[in-house]
């Protein structure tokens, strides 16, 4: 009896994903998109300044490196909740009308994982240094062109940056909720989705879209694993 | 070179990474224009137990297929906070079911054309056991025996503590019964741990919390059907109908001329007439939960003046100054008070 839900569950997400429902479709990829879409943008903003945080020698280059890794650990509802005050009509930020729209969720999921490409990239830079940057520039390499040369070396640090990130923007709830507002067919993701159905007592269906969320994650986790170690 | 030969995999890699942040860009733009081609969007900010027993799913069908110009957004907040985000500009209407609040959303100039949309009571449940021996009392007889009996250690009683019309409503119980329960939540009983719980959380997982603790709490009866049916709680109704349980409906419409307005005037109206329409009315009366209708339609009862008894509840409970809302609060909506 008490394994019942998990049970059901079980079975209705396997049925789920074998009958290729299109609302759990949607959902499932509207999640994949906007992880997606967030951990582009925070690798973008979050790689330069990862690099030069973990390159460079300037003053106050420790204390930037602990507030960014302390900005890793920021609530998601406390994010959330200070997106939707800036994205809301009376916000200051109201005029992009990104409130309650799939952007608008990409946009604070990227702001929630870029400390994280900060961090593990600086770190990542930072313990391939000395070595490859002096080798770089005594074969006469530019700043710009060692810098490459570090990411290059330090790339299974940097991918393991993107992939975090990647995870924790697709497994996110309260952004999803705030700025999202779990509407149907337009910003529904799987994890306000699970909520929803736990709020509704449907705990099987909420199990269910747990199991299709947990194998997405899995599954996409070992491909790059998969694709990064190849040959 | 060993170094070539990572920097060979390295690229690879990137080059994938890339392809797939490209595609879910493109998607991501995709789908935000998709659904909204074309057409207005309505965003509805709305009471859980609407959401949550899935009538606005029935709502949004059969308005879409009557209005395929529109499209509808329900955003499910407790009647506090979804009077909150109405009142920042970022929803067109909200529906909700806390007749003080929102006579306040009226008179502060935020809403205006108010129309009750619906009814149903709210029931007082709790384990069947009944540790506090309230079987067939009043509501008020009941809550004294609760509190009591908190205090003595041997009842628990669950909050919504969320500002929710559920948790409005109880608030002005425990005050009919005449207990202060900001002063019930700093209580303890005799062990040194309290019997008054604020929950934080929505009428499901209440419910729950209720029914693991064997609390008692007080709960819409359509979120209570729909949790009983599906074998998530074993809790006993004690208090039901009557005067002092009702929970009435009410949709508001924002005020157009409020600051950061978001300009969707007519088609707010549109929803709002759609909801007080036959059609709409019926959406409410057909609807059920495990068999049962748990939302009653507020305009056939009024039409019909029959139940005269009910009609004077709602009136005594929901009005405001002796209308479902005063004429200096409409704008080009008469016609809906006549």
């Amino acid at each position: 009896m008490s394994w019942q839900p998990i049970i059901d569950g079980l079975t209705q997400g396997v049925r789920l994903i074998l009958t290729g429902d299109r609302v759990v479709m949607q959902i499932a990829l509207r999640s994949l998109e906007t992880a997606a879409a967030a951990t582009g943008m925070a690798a973008l903003i979050g790689m330069p300044i990862g690099v030069v945080i973990g390159l460079g020698s300037f003053r106050g280059r420790g204390f930037l490196k602990t507030l960014f890794s302390a900005l890793v650990g920021v609530p998601t509802v406390t994010l959330g909740l200070f997106l939707y005050i800036l994205f809301s009509r009376s916000g200051p930020l109201g005029y992009l009308q990104i409130l309650y729209t799939v952007p608008g969720i990409a946009v604070g999921e990227a702001v929630l994982v870029t400390p994280l490409v900060i961090s593990f990239v600086a770190s990542a830079v930072e313990a391939r240094d000395v070595g490859v940057r002096d080798l770089a520039r005594t074969l006469g390499a530019s700043e710009y062109e060692s810098s490459l040369a570090i990411l290059r070396e330090a790339w299974s640090g940097v991918s393991l940056a993107l992939v975090s990130s990647f995870n924790r923007a697709f497994a996110e709830l309260g952004i999803a909720m705030m700025i999202g507002g779990n509407i149907e067919g337009l910003t529904r993701v799987l994890t306000s989705a699970i909520a929803l159905q736990t709020a509704m007592g449907e705990l099987g269906l909420a199990f269910a879209l747990s199991f299709i969320l947990l194998i997405v994650v899995i599954s996409l986790n070992f491909l790059i694993a998969y694709l990064g170690r190849e040959r | 070179m060993t170094e070539k030969k990572g920097m060979a995999i390295n690229q690879k890699t990137a080059v994938i990474l890339a392809v797939i942040v490209v595609i879910a860009l493109v998607g991501a733009v995709w789908y935000f224009n998709r659904p909204v081609a074309g057409k207005t969007q309505l965003i509805v900010s709305t009471t859980t137990s609407f959401f949550e027993t899935g009538f606005l799913s029935t709502l949004k069908k059969s308005f879409e297929a009557q209005y395929p110009q529109y499209n509808v957004s329900f955003i499910s907040q407790g009647t506090g906070l979804a009077l909150a985000t109405a009142a920042r500009g970022d929803a067109d209407l909200v529906l909700v079911h806390a007749p003080s609040s929102e006579k306040m959303f009226l008179t502060n100039g935020t809403g205006v054309n108010r129309k009750i949309i619906a009814y149903n009571y709210f029931l007082l449940v709790g384990p069947a056991s009944d540790p506090a021996g309230i079987n067939g009392l009043s509501i008020v007889d009941a809550l004294k025996k609760i509190v009591a009996s908190g205090e003595a250690g041997t009842a628990l009683w669950v909050s919504r503590g969320d500002k929710s019309g559920t948790n409005t409503k109880e608030i002005a119980l425990f005050k009919l019964a005449g207990f202060d329960t900001t002063k019930l939540v700093a209580e303890k009983d005799p062990s040194g741990s309290p019997w008054y719980l604020s929950a934080g959380a929505g009428m499901t997982a209440t419910l729950q919390l209720a029914d693991q603790k064997s609390a008692y709490t007080l709960t819409d009866i359509a979120s209570y059907i729909n949790n009983q049916a599906k074998g998530n709680i074993h809790l006993v109704q004690y208090v039901g109908p009557g005067k002092d349980m009702l929970n009435v409906y009410s949709v508001i419409v924002i005020n157009p001329s409020m600051k950061n307005y978001r300009g969707t005037f007519d088609a707010a109206m549109i929803f709002e007439r759609y909801l007080v329409s036959t059609d709409g009315q019926n959406l409410f009366a057909n609807f059920g939960v495990a068999g049962q209708t748990v939302f009653n339609p507020w305009i056939p009862l009024k039409t019909a003046n029959t139940d005269t008894t009910t009609i004077t509840w709602i009136q005594n409970y929901a009005y405001i100054n002796g209308t479902e809302c005063p004429t200096k609060y409409r704008v080009q909506a008469d016609d809906l008070y006549k």
